[in-house]
């Protein structure tokens, strides 16, 4: 008999209840059992980051956290960074300046940046590019990461955030 | 207002952004088994036995297959079959048979309920081995008395290539410098792992396949013929794929295991590797040794180039036969005027994970090896090591210059450049950035710093041929089918933009599909840095014959002369006459079955299929400099500045021109300081996490500077492109190599790649 138990928690404020096995991994239960693709496996290891998620505002790996570990949690992960079909200012910068390419470790990313934004950090490069070396991108060679994140925390100090926006 | 030439925003953005990619592990069926596939835990041996009782019994398992199920003889093709050799003896199985050649080898397969269940069960199930010493050695598995790994032996193929004398060349020289160089294993490395989801009809048993996005057309069709179905009843799909370079998307045991399985058991089946076996089971790449001799002349002049080569290819050969070691020797003269060359290589076979290709296959290895040497014999001469380039570079007017060596089925060709210029400006640009004072103000304050120098000959557009369909809808949008794959380079967005240039519509007003094989069963992947210049040129062809199609329709509905017609602004209209304008979607509407102005049996659609083909291939090039520290105590190598110089003929989108040469330099970091394939005495893998393969972050990867040039479109297709996926990686090897022994002052050579602390703190020269 599976060990199981029943978990509630808020994903992107809409409210689940499930029933998880107890090793069943954050991610998994994020990916299979609600349907969030979004978060993304890459190593399973803690290492790369692609898996990262907030989990009450803070940035975890959710490859090394149980989903029982979420129980009465609020989680967001990337589907929720986006108003509707207007993508968020740190989701256009992003694309304004080519930070993606294959988009797997993207959403790790995302993630990532909005917990460190949150800080309202001064937009200082040196400080974004310790912060984007926690996580792994086979694709970019990371300058555009650094670059979008940095534009981002000088907007939103300087109070000139990009609205959400569906144009490209 | 062109597309093509503009740096628009990205069509496959949002959806990435958005969290709605749909890669290979992302979409499920329902009644679907979830796989695991079972490892040899053991270098080589005789596979006595797989045992499944256990595994078959625990819960929620529903079957274990095992080689005991297939047909026997089923092996991996050789997709690229190069210089007529026959290497079925070392082809690998898609499950062992009567012997384990590599950790990681598939033995078995569990399909279960869900995936921890099929985990849990594939422990349970016991391969017993009959351990044989393992070959873990290059030129050990060549030497006479190496255990054998087949019957055949461990020499899977050797073969020169070259022209001129060479012996005469050498004879006379009057100076001769020798390197012994290896290069490091190591490959890809994407971030996504395999993962497959083939879904079954259970009336018949076609397949529908998610995750195969190199080369689906090929695949289904060896797929198809493995399973002796028709390659219709295959449909591969268009997915989002985390990465390629060349690893993801070759045909791979798993790729015939999970149809096999849902075909026989008409079940969906899915599966997604860890990282764990993506680092031993994925294709391996680049481990050469390299014996490579210059004969020079007391100017520095080259006379002759002799190279004596030895790669280790792993247990088998996969899909790519030996054409990582073709292309290593064929491409090592470079954009360099080499009198005679002679290339020699043997391909052994070692108890280790297969190779195939990974980025700039054979020209990052040959590259390294021949501009290391290059720095080495300009110092030995006392010549300045840009000079020594410039005076051996060719120069336009030697150009088109042939070569009597034959690579992927082609002469090397090398077509209209301008080497010596180029090597000009990147020099004059890393000046202009400052990068001689970094090293002289660092070298002043007693820091370790040097530069590397590496002018490197890319290859490009890779035939025969690619095919693309464009057709217009209803409501005007423009579908465009292609052969290529999406991997993360951009191909959605670049044919897009050719599609509407050529339409003059709005990138958003186009659709593009790639690499899906039923909307595209002529295409012929991505890989080679093709997709631009040979699925683009397609994509160009067929937008042009649809406006031409527009065009006649139109001429018909507002009954004027086809010659007076244009098509401008998005529409479609008399010279000059906006009251005339007809929209494309007006037009398809007016090509549907039922239109008066279609003729009799004149077939429906506002629609065309056109072919490119490939003349020949086209060769970009370029050069880097790297700049790097390195600490005396530690023995770390920090890159403090790199430029890329390179020619592209011609920018579709040069942000994402950039994009692929920022990518490929963080590649190269990887594999010149950090990453390696390592085993122990026994053959166990010791890189199996990224605590032992040491993919680059943030804090390793410099800003890069670039310098993109347009200066020589290429001569053999409508764009004027050459392939941009490469070439940022090509020279990162030789660059930092070059770089490294630049700051530890040294007169010979560096021993390998990667270049770890330890090979630095026995160099340095304590102060």
């Amino acid at each position: 008999m599976k060990d199981v138990h029943l978990v509630a928690l808020t994903v992107n404020e809409r409210p689940h209840e499930l029933v998880v096995e107890s090793r069943r991994t954050l991610a998994d239960v994020l990916r299979h059992d609600l349907g969030y693709t979004g978060t993304h496996l890459a190593c399973e290891h803690g290492i790369c980051g692609a898996c990262t998620v907030l989990v009450d505002g803070q940035p975890v790996r959710s490859c090394l956290v149980f989903g029982v570990q979420a129980d009465g949690s609020d989680v967001r992960t990337v589907e929720g960074l986006a108003d509707g079909e207007g993508l968020s200012d740190l989701q256009q910068a992003f694309s304004r300046r080519h930070a993606l390419q294959c988009g797997f470790c993207t959403p790790g990313f995302l993630m990532l940046a909005e917990a460190y934004l949150a800080t309202e950090p001064e937009p200082d490069e040196e400080e974004v590019r310790e912060v984007v070396a926690a996580n792994l991108c086979r694709c970019t060679g990371y300058q555009g990461i650094v670059e979008a994140i940095t534009d981002v925390a000088r907007e939103r100090r300087q109070g000139t955030a990009q609205p959400p926006s569906t144009a490209s | 207002m062109t597309s093509v030439g503009s740096r628009v925003l990205r069509k496959e953005d949002p959806a990435l952004l958005r969290g709605l990619g749909r890669f290979g592990d992302d979409q499920s069926r329902a009644g679907q088994l979830w796989a695991r596939v079972v490892r040899s835990p053991v270098a080589h041996g005789r596979l006595r036995s797989v045992d499944t009782a256990a595994a078959s019994a625990a819960p929620g398992v529903v079957r274990v297959m095992t080689a005991l199920d297939l047909p026997a003889d089923l092996f991996i093709p050789v997709r690229l079959s190069v210089q007529g050799l026959d290497l079925s003896p070392f082809l690998q199985p898609v499950l062992a048979g009567e012997a384990v050649r590599y950790v990681g080898e598939p033995v078995a397969v569990v399909l279960a309920e869900d995936a921890y269940a099929a985990e849990d069960a594939a422990e349970l199930v016991v391969v017993d081995v009959e351990e044989l010493p393992p070959v873990l050695d290059a030129d050990a598995a060549l030497a006479p008395g190496a255990p054998p790994l087949h019957a055949a032996g461990n020499c899977a193929a050797d073969f020169t290539v070259g022209y001129g004398d060479v012996a005469g060349a050498f004879r006379d020289a009057a100076h001769v410098v020798k390197v012994d160089f290896r290069v490091g294993r190591h490959s890809a490395v994407p971030l996504e792992p395999r993962a497959l989801l083939v879904d079954v009809d259970p009336r018949d048993g076609s397949l529908d396949i998610y995750g195969m996005t190199k080369v689906p057309v090929f695949n289904r069709g060896v797929l198809a013929g493995m399973l002796g179905v028709d390659e219709t009843s295959i449909h591969v799909h268009a997915v989002d794929a985390g990465g390629g370079f060349g690893v993801r998307g070759e045909f791979y045991p798993e790729d015939y295991l999970l149809p096999w399985l849902a075909h026989t058991l008409r079940r969906p089946v899915k599966w997604a590797e860890d990282r764990l076996e993506h680092l031993v089971a994925v294709n391996h790449s680049r481990q050469q040794r390299h014996r490579l001799e210059v004969a020079l002349a007391n100017d520095g002049t080259v006379l002759a180039l002799r190279d004596e080569a030895v790669q280790d290819n792993g247990a088998y050969c996969r899909t790519h036969g030996i054409i990582v070691p073709e292309l290593t020797m064929t491409m090592l003269p470079g954009p360099y005027r080499v009198p005679a060359y002679e290339g020699r290589v043997r391909v052994a076979l070692t108890n280790k994970t297969p190779c195939g290709t990974y980025r700039a296959p054979g020209r990052f290895e040959g590259t390294t090896v021949r501009e290391h040497l290059f720095d080495v014999a300009a110092d030995r001469l006392g010549i300045d090591r840009v000079e020594f380039r410039r005076r051996n570079l060719l120069r336009p007017d030697e150009l088109p210059h042939a070569r009597s060596m034959n690579t992927l089925g082609e002469d090397v060709v090398l077509d209209v450049a301008d080497y010596p210029g180029l090597l000009d400006k990147v020099v004059a640009e890393a000046e202009r950035l400052g990068y001689p004072e970094v090293v002289q103000q660092r070298r002043a304050a007693g820091r370790l710093t040097g530069t590397g120098l590496a002018v490197f000959l890319e290859k490009s557009g890779l035939g025969p041929q690619e095919t693309a369909d464009v057709s217009v809808s209803a409501t005007g949008v423009v579908h465009v089918h292609t052969g290529g794959t999406s991997l993360g380079q951009g191909i959605e967005t670049v044919m897009g933009q050719i599609a509407a240039d050529a339409l003059t519509v709005g990138l958003d007003q186009v659709r593009v599909v790639n690499g899906d094989t039923a909307l595209q069963p002529y295409g012929m992947g991505s890989w080679a840095s093709r997709s631009t210049v040979v699925g683009g040129s397609a994509v160009h062809l067929a937008t042009v014959a649809v406006r031409d199609r527009a065009r006649e329709m139109a001429s018909r509905m507002l009954e004027v002369s086809v010659d007076d017609v244009e098509v401008a602004e998005g529409v479609v209209r008399v010279f000059g006459d906006p009251g005339t304008s007809l929209t494309l979607g007006e037009i398809a509407r007016a090509c549907l079955p039922g239109s008066a102005h279609l003729g009799r049996d004149e077939p429906a659609g506002l629609s065309a299929s056109r072919r490119f083909e490939v003349g020949h291939m086209t060769y970009p090039y370029g050069a880097h400099v790297a700049v790097v520290d390195v600490d005396a105590g530690t023995g770390k190598v920090s890159v403090l500045r790199y430029l890329v110089a390179y020619e592209v003929g011609r920018a579709v989108n040069p942000t994402l021109v950039e994009g692929q040469l920022l990518g490929g330099v963080a590649q190269g970091v990887g594999g010149a300081l950090l990453e390696e394939f390592r085993y122990d005495d026994a053959g166990q893998p010791q890189s199996v996490s990224f605590m032992d393969y040491m993919l680059p972050t943030a804090a390793e990867v410099p800003v890069v500077d670039l310098l993109v040039l347009e200066d020589f479109p290429a001569p053999g297709n409508p764009l004027g492109a050459r392939g941009a996926g490469e070439g940022g990686l090509t020279a990162a090897g030789g660059a930092l190599a070059n770089a490294v022994r630049d700051a530890l002052s040294m007169a010979d050579a560096l021993p390998r790649l990667p270049v770890t602390p330890g090979d630095v703190l026995t160099r340095v020269t304590p102060a």
